[in-house]
């Protein structure tokens, strides 16, 4: 375990018109880690995510992320070419909408190789095999790798998604809502694969969503945000089971169990 | 022995914001010594705050004031003080807690379920597999159940499955709350059983009882616990 944050924001602050999305924000991550970002809708969320990842420049406060070499790196004042490529091979990204990353006129297996040839690999068998092992491991039969996205449900959709995040190794991802709109039997078993994948590639994610139970499930360590503000943090079962803000109490609270 | 744990002057309360902000003082000025090898059973009635003090250890309750100190690595490492990756760690390898009812992760079959903490500290498969199988097995869960999640056994299945799961590792600190509770009398003596092994391998144990075989069996000493006054 290191004592060095993979990546950190340092007073994280953005308006959109009079309204504070931001407000003055800390937030920390470390290799392996998953810190979940919950909230209701507008409280931030999404917004801290988008800037965290380099895709929403903050009006005020830093987001550094130290790379394999330890180098720090202020993650709005890189180059534009410098950040995409971090953004296809060290970071990757989970939609709640699996059509915003894939490319839907490509088969299942290109969507996973595409991944690889923009790191450069360039054995097609290869790219291939490595295409088949992880359609295996997000639970997609072999005999559909040349089948068009479109033909796949929505759950079979996110699962390639997953696959075609993780296929380079990431070191950090970040997710936005990666079970929403699923059905709940297929929510428990996506969850359930991104739970391992995540602890064996030893993967460290930020995971942004508004259901407490994903969080409990999902997280080391919780973050709640509240009109911008993080009003609380602290280790998932803690926070959950002893929630000290009055706003974190309310959302604990409305929780309804089956 | 050496102190595996202790607490000085804990103090936890909890103010319910939904409540009108009303303040509810369950610990206060609560010192108490666990040494190795020893198993103190909490006592008091109902409302005492004994599981709010098994969950304060575990850190899974915040403490509003006072240390809890847990042996980790050689060294006293404060609960109430340590910062969330910290306490991860203690609980890898240091802390355990057998609470009364089994969390169950949807899809995730018994066997693994035992087996997630050595698997966390990234031993052998096949070898912690094999480990959780002899503890399921000793603990009368048969072979055919062990590859089901535990999601549709029985209450006293569950509670096997989270004993066999607590007891794995052979952590040195044990926090048991109502290990016994939903158990028939052939299972209660082989919790007794293990208990008493992991005793004399000089794990420390706290434990809330309430079935008096059982805590006869395995207390050394009582820690009696009161009720405190509401304050609002």
């Amino acid at each position: 375990m290191t004592d060095q944050t993979l990546l950190s924001g340092r007073g994280l602050s953005m308006t959109f018109g009079s309204i504070a999305a931001l407000a003055a924000v800390e937030v920390d991550l470390w290799p392996g880690e998953v810190l979940a970002v919950v909230g209701e809708s507008g409280s931030g969320k999404t917004t801290l995510l988008n800037v965290l990842s380099g895709r929403l420049a903050p009006d005020h406060g830093v987001a550094w992320y130290r790379d394999p070499a330890e180098r720090l790196h202020d993650v709005h004042a890189m180059p534009a070419p410098a950040l995409r490529t971090l953004q296809r091979s060290d970071w990757g990204f989970v939609h709640q909408d699996p059509r915003q990353n894939l490319r839907m006129s490509v088969s299942a297996g290109g969507n996973v190789g595409e991944r690889l040839m923009a790191q450069g690999a360039r054995n097609y068998q290869q790219i291939r095999a490595t295409a088949l092992d992880w359609l295996a491991q997000v639970e997609i039969d072999a005999d559909r790798i040349d089948d068009l996205p479109r033909t796949f449900s929505g759950g079979m959709l996110q699962r390639l998604q997953i696959a075609r995040t993780l296929v380079t190794h990431p070191r950090l991802v970040f997710m936005d809502e990666p079970t929403g709109g699923l059905d709940v039997s297929v929510q428990a078993r996506l969850l359930d694969l991104i739970r391992s994948l995540v602890a064996r590639l030893n993967i460290a994610v930020v995971l942004v969503t508004h259901d407490i139970a994903v969080a409990r499930l999902m997280a080391h360590r919780i973050a709640v945000m509240q009109r911008g503000r993080v009003v609380e943090t602290g280790l998932t079962d803690q926070v959950l089971d002893d929630p000290r803000h009055p706003y974190t109490q309310l959302l604990v609270s409305s929780v309804l169990s089956a | 022995m050496t102190v595996m744990l202790c607490t000085r002057s804990l103090e936890k309360s909890f103010t319910l914001h939904l409540r009108g902000g009303i303040r509810m003082p369950v610990l206060s000025g609560i010192d108490l010594e666990v040494r190795a090898g020893e198993c103190v059973v909490l006592s008091g009635p109902s409302g005492a705050g004994k599981s709010t003090m098994m969950r304060s250890l575990y850190g899974n309750y915040r403490a509003d004031s006072g240390a809890i100190l847990v042996r980790h690595r050689g060294q006293m490492v404060d609960i109430a003080a340590a910062d969330p990756r910290t306490i991860l760690g203690v609980r890898r390898e240091t802390l355990g807690f057998v609470s009364q009812f089994l969390r169950v992760v949807p899809r995730v079959p018994a066997l693994d379920v035992v087996a997630e903490i050595l698997l966390m500290r990234a031993a052998a498969a096949a070898a912690a597999a094999e480990q959780a199988r002899t503890l399921l097995r000793r603990l009368n869960i048969p072979s055919r159940l062990h590859t089901i999640p535990p999601a549709t056994f029985s209450g006293g299945e569950q509670q096997r499955v989270n004993l066999a799961r607590g007891f794995i590792a052979g952590l040195p600190i044990l926090l048991l709350d109502e290990p016994t509770a939903s158990l028939d009398a052939e299972n209660r003596s082989v919790v007794i059983e293990m208990v008493l092994e992991a005793k004399a391998s000089g794990t420390a144990i706290v434990a809330i009882c309430h079935d008096a075989d059982v805590r006869e069996a395995i207390a050394d000493r009582l820690f009696t616990m009161t009720t405190l006054q509401d304050a609002a």
